[in-house]
């Protein structure tokens, strides 16, 4: 019987060398003259157990890892194509308690199905989502995005159908359906998880958006850090064309739509979305002046919306299980699930799909198992280089839009990069204001002069020069910037700026906590 | 460089919608940076001044206006491996190959480069090479990946 033996093709699991893995496997599996069929799987997200290798064995998958390429003969003579007992052996996939503890929503297929088999996605569910909205007038299908209550994943956390509400409503003959996948934001890598791993339910995403606002036209944005993903979303496209889920006359519905995806050239401003659609017509990635929205005057001047992909690969589930089922998890006004992703110095890292109200705390500790270096944790960054720091002391806070900005903290777009405490938070913050001088458009003042102005603060604060009256100075050039910027990097930089020399004024040598700002 | 080439590439993203950007892909993928000397034929065949066409190539970091190594190597300096002292991979690096961020090796064989997150912050510091990502890289794998493609 032919042995069914799975490895990952995510770009973090062929980080790890999963590539040499699964070509050492093929090879053993030659010279002992067993005849195996090798799938090359999403990725499950335990990114600390990568490259996981995992069997089919009467009916259930047995996980073995993190598995390297000197592993592979010792898997084979215990027999792991039985399930046999190995030193990384896992047992049952499906009840490690890391996966089995999460609300897999958005991610129910990532690393189970292979990501480019159509087959795979059908027999899971796939396009039910969008065999239901296809028989809805728009209207419907915008009702039922707001009343899952989901919100826009990328980081701002404005309500999706509201969004897509305003493009229905916007009369014009051309319209357009955006993605935005310039994930750019360190310690974030869902997008891309879904991309490389679940392709499908992006188009799928993407195809009901168009349905839903009349736009017969996509585009998905993709950073140009990602040629992993590049790759399956083109060959992705391809199969979905072929099988006329997409292009025209959609399931013989007499409706059209047509994607394609296009490089974005390294520039983190572009996630911004209006930089992003300067930069989609060819142009600098210039942030444009709001108003007009985007969902008004968006795309080479047409309705356009805008999405990120967790948001637009949320959607055929809200569609195929319905509204309540997906605003039935979560809290208060944070419905549904955010995936989360845990990075930077912990022990166990990876992919927490999970309803909103979980706190840092269980997800630092209980998912992550504490540091990698085994020290103490000292702050972590949450929602990406314009996010907060969080001390130990809100590390109880429950995980909801609401609950963060009280703190003057973001969810963002839910990367989570803990940092022991051998970071020096000085640091830190003055790297905040470098990466803003580096990344900033140029556009607006405050951000483009007040991100080398701060740096150039923060080293007279350390250095101890006039310092009480350098605190002020920064404080005043913080409170400028998020309230004289044209967007969020100008706008937001000051938050982990302000959150370090809040909790970790030591680390400037600064002896008392500085004004609320 | 090759006129011939470039014109095709012209050809083929002239008429389409925001097409500057893919073009500018295409020939940097060709030829591995987008020499200034394209410029006048990009400027007239796409109806751009070439202040234009300057401001766009220098606007984006992934584009280079000057010949690099035959491999470029990618350090990744965003936080999730400056929690993984990502610090001492980039003084290594330059060390070892002797060459600042934004240089070239004499040999031609290498570039160095920042990079602001490559999405595999769970296994920091991470590297890319190429199109290839390196994962929890330490000085000894740095040093097998440079061996391998020397």
């Amino acid at each position: 019987m032919t042995i069914k033996i799975y490895v990952p093709i995510d770009s973090t699991a062929q980080s790890l060398g999963a590539n040499e893995v699964a070509i050492a496997i093929e090879l053993e599996a030659q010279k002992r003259n067993l005849e195996i069929e090798l799938v090359r799987n999403g990725s499950r997200g335990l990114f600390w157990l990568e490259p996981l290798v995992e069997v089919l064995h009467n009916g259930d998958r047995v996980a073995y890892g993190p598995i390297n390429e000197g592993d592979v003969k010792s898997l084979f003579d215990s027999k792991f194509y039985e399930g046999g007992k190995h030193d990384k052996y896992l047992g049952k996939t499906d009840e490690i308690v890391w996966l089995k503890n999460q609300e897999r929503l958005t991610f129910a297929r990532v690393g189970i199905t292979d990501p480019l088999s159509l087959d795979d996605y059908l027999d899971h569910q796939g396009f039910e989502g969008l065999k239901k909205a296809i028989n809805l007038e728009p209207q419907n299908i915008v009702d039922e995005v707001k009343d899952s209550g989901l919100r826009g994943r990328g980081g701002a956390a404005f309500p999706t159908g509201i969004k897509w509400q305003t493009v229905l409503d916007t009369e014009s003959t051309q319209k357009y359906i955006v993605c935005n996948a310039d994930e750019g934001d360190s310690g974030t890598y869902s997008d891309r998880m879904i991309m490389e791993n679940d392709p499908f339910v992006l188009i799928e995403g993407m195809i009901i958006a168009g349905l839903a606002v009349n736009a017969d036209h996509g585009y998905i944005y993709l950073r140009s850090e990602y040629p992993h993903a590049l790759d399956v979303l083109n060959q992705a496209i391809k199969i979905v064309e072929d099988n006329n889920y997409l292009g025209k006359n959609i399931l013989n519905s007499n409706k059209n739509f047509t994607l394609e995806v296009r490089r974005a050239a390294g520039a983190y401003i572009c996630g911004e979305e209006t930089s992003l659609l300067e930069s989609l017509e060819g142009k600098r990635g210039l942030v444009r002046y709001k108003p007009p929205l985007p969902a008004i005057e968006g795309l080479f001047g047409k309705p356009t919306v805008v999405n990120n992909v967790i948001s637009l690969a949320t959607i055929p589930i809200i569609l195929s299980k319905g509204a309540q089922y997906y605003a039935d998890f979560g809290v208060g006004r944070s419905k549904g699930t955010l995936p989360i992703q845990l990075a930077g110095n912990l022990k166990q890292t990876g992919l927490i799909e999970k309803a909103f109200g979980i706190t840092l705390r269980e997800l630092l500790y209980d998912f992550g198992g504490g540091s990698a270096t085994g020290k103490k944790i000292k702050a972590v960054q949450v929602g990406g280089p314009l996010g907060a720091f969080i001390s130990e002391e809100n590390f109880d806070i429950e995980l909801d839009y609401e609950a963060y900005s009280k703190l003057n903290a973001v969810v963002g777009h839910g990367g989570i990069v803990a940092f022991d405490e051998d970071v020096n938070m000085a640091e830190m913050a003055r790297y905040s204001f470098e990466f803003c001088a580096i990344e900033s458009c140029g556009k607006c003042t405050p951000c483009r002069i007040g991100s080398t102005r701060g740096m150039e603060v923060i080293d007279k604060i350390v250095a101890k020069d006039e310092q009480p009256k350098n605190v002020a100075l920064l404080e005043n050039l913080c409170d400028t910037m998020v309230n004289g910027s044209l967007c969020a990097m100008g706008g937001m930089t000051p938050f982990p700026v302000m959150s370090a020399l809040k909790y970790f004024p030591n680390d400037f040598g600064v002896e008392s906590k500085p004004s609320e700002t | 460089m090759d006129k011939n080439k470039i014109q095709h590439h012209i050809e083929k993203y002239k008429s389409l919608p925001g097409g500057l950007l893919p073009l500018m892909h295409a020939i940097q993928d060709e030829l591995g940076y987008i020499p200034e000397e394209t410029y006048p034929l990009i400027s007239q065949e796409m109806s751009l001044s070439v202040a234009e066409i300057h401001g766009f190539v220098s606007f984006y970091h992934h584009f280079r206006t000057k010949k690099t190594g035959k491999n470029i190597i990618q350090v990744c300096r965003a936080e999730s491996c400056q929690a993984m002292n990502s610090k001492s991979i980039e003084i290594y690096l330059k060390d070892k190959l002797g060459i600042d961020y934004h240089e070239m090796t004499e040999d031609q064989k290498f570039s160095l480069e920042p990079v602001y997150c490559l999405g595999n912050c769970a296994c920091s510091p991470s590297i890319m090479i190429n199109d290839d990502v390196y994962g929890r890289v330490d000085k000894e794998k740095i040093d097998k990946l440079i061996k391998d493609i020397e």
